[in-house]
């Protein structure tokens, strides 16, 4: 009786050794499954979710504080996306957080431009280059179009102008071939 | 001498087409009204433009600076004036504009000052910034700056250069015709790749429905004699694709270059036969690539080659060899890997080796697909060793992981696959849809992961910003606390009998002490004033209403200071 408790509490001591030690060597640091969300948003850093930035959105997702349709520049594919990761539903965007829209650059009409650096505070990601009394511009291959650096302008000198199509961007439709072709032949 | 041929798996056999455009020598095109150069002709960077509207340009002018080192120059090809630099319907199947340099000819057609290049002497990096100032890109039709590829890899050296005469397509014959009528100049570049590459050998692989082309330039590297040595003209068994450049490293030395590694990591480097004779006129010549020869062929009463300024319109070519009746599009390439275009009008450029007029009876429209019935006949001709029924299967879902894992980008497109195909699938469209769709979520990706980036560098360093700010009050209020608790230490000092816990005052004393120094200041000047007898030099000469407002402010200043002093007796 006594052997077999000592066998038992043994065994107990043992594995509970190992796993003690598993979980100090083998710690994940931060959250993996923040991260995975965080790769599938958009990294706008727009703030149209209501939260300061897409880590933090995602974040709360993860811990189930906000809903998978609060991003508007992710868009339908970003939810689609977000809730096969997570095995939540399909949602359509909510409309209270924004609409789609085309991807954008900003653009500040530099002869309007008075050089009050709100702007550039406002960026979060320093897309914005310019110094006080002087002309700002925007980098455009680095701006997210968060549209942020709209409302603090004074003078309205900043446009948001979509990014065409162009030929280095163009995309090889999805093949379709019409079927009324073969019935055209057949009649 | 014979050498041992090797073989590359599949490949297909279809009707070359190919002796209509050769019966006849490479013809002149007469000065369009008007030349739309493109900017962007080469894989890689858009050039950046050298002209603008209104400049006067000689032929051979670089009027685009290469854009960094994947991006190659573009020249005028011809003098006039630049009438626009602006966005025009580029040779592209998407039909959209891009940057072009819009030139109206002189009709001199005088040369820019041109000086050969002594690129015996040269460094090679010096010869590489050469060659991509002069727009050498490969001709071929894929584009690449030439410069790249003239870089001999790990070894330095080269065992094995290859030169592509193969020209499999259907209906291309620009190489054929370059050959026979420009072997020397086609063998100069040969020459020049193989002493700037140190090659061991320099193999022409010729597809042997060429036999003009191959006597021609086995009687030139007779001629060359010495010069030529290590050089040799092959030919090669007729079948298709064996133009690709791995498919004839394969037929010429038996070398599989595995998927994702350079050949030049196996000793070998290939270049097209264009390619070489631009080479030669950008080095020895110093001309930059301004034309190339094109193939007019398909539904047209007269095929031929011809020699075409880059910004020529396709129409302006079409209508020398006479497009015949029932026209419906314009194919830019051959048959089986060409584009179609948006327009007659668009211009030739660098990738144009072809232009071919089409026809509902020259190619009819495609009948409908059926679905895959996995035959596998596909597989069995691929000459890049996939599997294309699964990668047309993960296309058609969108797996593109899956696709990516089948080595979808080892697909050369050249459409052996779909020519075989039983269900007449079109699977490279598939296979083009696939590959665009990975490469834009990768820019995305990669442009997410810099904004992340960018983002986090950013919160860092306002959080840092906040603690310097910190850090630098707490430094300023230390060190006006010394200064006080100095200056008390100094009144300590001093015959006054001051308590001992001044000595060291703490925050609110500190405040305390500021204070009473400043009314003691204020004290100390009134009293000055007062000495002095000085007066406002404004109160001559008053009204009475101003003098009466006069006396009731010196009378509240009187009730004040007595208030004040009473409290300070008071206190003490």
């Amino acid at each position: 009786m006594i052997s077999a408790i000592l066998v038992m509490a043994l065994g107990a001591i043992v594995l509970g050794a190992a796993l003690g030690y598993a979980s100090v060597k083998f710690k994940v640091e931060g959250d993996p499954l923040v991260e995975k969300i965080d790769a599938i948003l958009p990294q706008t850093q727009c703030g149209q979710c209501g939260f300061p930035g897409c880590k933090p959105y995602a974040t709360a997702i993860a811990a189930g504080e906000a809903d998978i349709n609060c991003c508007p520049p992710g868009g339908e594919d970003g939810i689609r996306k977000l809730a096969e990761l997570l095995g939540r539903e399909v949602k359509s965007l909510s409309a209270e957080h924004g609409v789609e829209k085309p991807k954008s650059v900003a653009f500040i009409d530099e002869n309007t431009c008075i050089g009050c650096t709100l702007c550039i505070q406002a960026c979060p990601v320093d897309a914005i280059v310019g110094a006080a009394k002087q002309m700002h511009t925007i980098v455009a291959p680095l701006c997210t179009g968060c549209e942020l650096c709209l409302p603090p302008c004074p003078v309205n000198c900043i446009s948001m102008v979509p990014i065409g199509e162009s030929v280095e961007t163009w995309k090889w439709k999805y093949p379709v071939f019409a079927l009324n072709v073969a019935q055209q032949k057949a009649a | 001498m014979l050498r041992q041929l090797f073989s590359f798996n599949g490949g297909v056999k279809p009707a070359t087409h190919k002796t209509d455009s050769t019966t006849q020598s490479i013809g002149s095109v007469p000065m369009p009204a008007e030349l739309v150069i493109p900017l962007h002709q080469s894989v890689g960077g858009t050039p950046r433009p050298l002209v603008q509207a209104g400049d006067v340009v000689k032929k051979g002018q670089r009027i685009g600076e290469a854009d960094g080192n994947v991006s190659s120059a573009v020249h005028a090809s011809t003098s006039g004036t630049v009438k626009a630099v602006e966005m025009r319907t580029m040779a592209h199947s998407s039909g959209l504009s891009s940057l072009c340099v819009v030139l109206e000819p002189d009709g001199k057609d005088e040369w820019a000052e041109l000086s050969p290049v002594a690129w015996r002497e040269l460094e090679p990096g010096a010869v590489r910034d050469i060659l991509r100032d002069a727009g050498v890109v490969g001709l071929g039709g894929a584009v690449f700056p030439t410069h790249l590829k003239v870089n001999a890899g790990k070894a330095g050296k080269l065992k094995t250069l290859i030169i592509n005469g193969a020209e499999c397509e259907p209906f291309i014959t620009c190489d054929d015709l370059q050959m026979r009528e420009r072997s020397a100049g086609v063998l100069g570049g040969v020459i020049i790749l193989k002493t700037l590459l140190q090659a061991g050998e320099a193999l022409v692989g010729i597809e042997d429905n060429k036999p003009d082309a191959i006597a021609a330039m086995q009687a030139t590297v007779k001629a060359l004699g010495d010069k030529a040595a290590g050089i040799s003209i092959v030919p090669i068994p007729t079948r298709y694709p064996a133009g690709g450049a791995k498919q004839l490293i394969r037929v010429l030395t038996g070398i599989e270059v595995p998927h994702g590694e350079r050949s030049t990591d196996y000793g070998v480097q290939c270049f097209n036969t264009g390619t070489c004779y631009g080479i030669y006129e950008a080095l020895e010549l110093g001309k930059p690539l301004i034309s190339r020869i094109v193939t007019v062929a398909g539904n047209v009463e007269a095929p031929r080659n011809y020699e075409v300024l880059f910004g020529t319109p396709m129409s302006h070519v079409i209508a020398l060899a006479k497009a015949k009746p029932g026209t419906d599009r314009i194919i830019m390439g051959g048959p089986m890997m060409g584009f179609a275009m948006p327009n007659a009008d668009v211009p030739v450029i660098k990738a144009t080796n072809c232009v071919l007029v089409g026809s509902p009876e020259l190619f009819p429209e495609p009948e409908p697909e059926m679905p895959c019935i996995r035959c596998g006949e596909c597989a069995k001709a691929c000459p890049a060793d996939l599997q294309p029924f699964e990668l047309y299967w993960y296309s058609k879902a969108k797996l593109f992981g899956k696709a990516q894992e089948y080595h979808l980008f080892d697909c050369i497109e050249c459409g052996c696959c779909a020519f075989v195909c039983p269900s007449r699938i079109r699977l490279v469209d598939y296979y083009r849809f696939s590959k665009s769709e990975i490469w834009a979520r990768e820019q995305e990706k990669s442009a997410a992961d810099a904004a992340r980036e960018r983002f986090e560098f950013r919160q860092y360093r306002e959080e840092r910003e906040k603690e310097e700010k910190a850090a630098r009050l707490a430094a300023k209020a230390a060190e006006t606390k010394a200064k006080l608790a100095a200056e008390a230490a100094a009144a300590e000092t001093a015959p006054s009998a001051a308590t001992p816990s001044d000595a060291a005052p703490t925050g609110d004393d500190a405040k305390k002490a500021m204070i009473a120094a400043a009314m003691a200041r204020a004290a100390a000047q009134k009293a000055e004033a007062a000495e002095a007898n000085i007066k406002p030099a404004n109160t001559d000469n008053l009204s009475p209403a101003q003098q009466a407002q006069v006396d009731a402010a010196e009378a509240l200043h009187a009730k004040v200071d007595t208030l004040v002093t009473g409290n300070e007796s008071g206190e003490k």
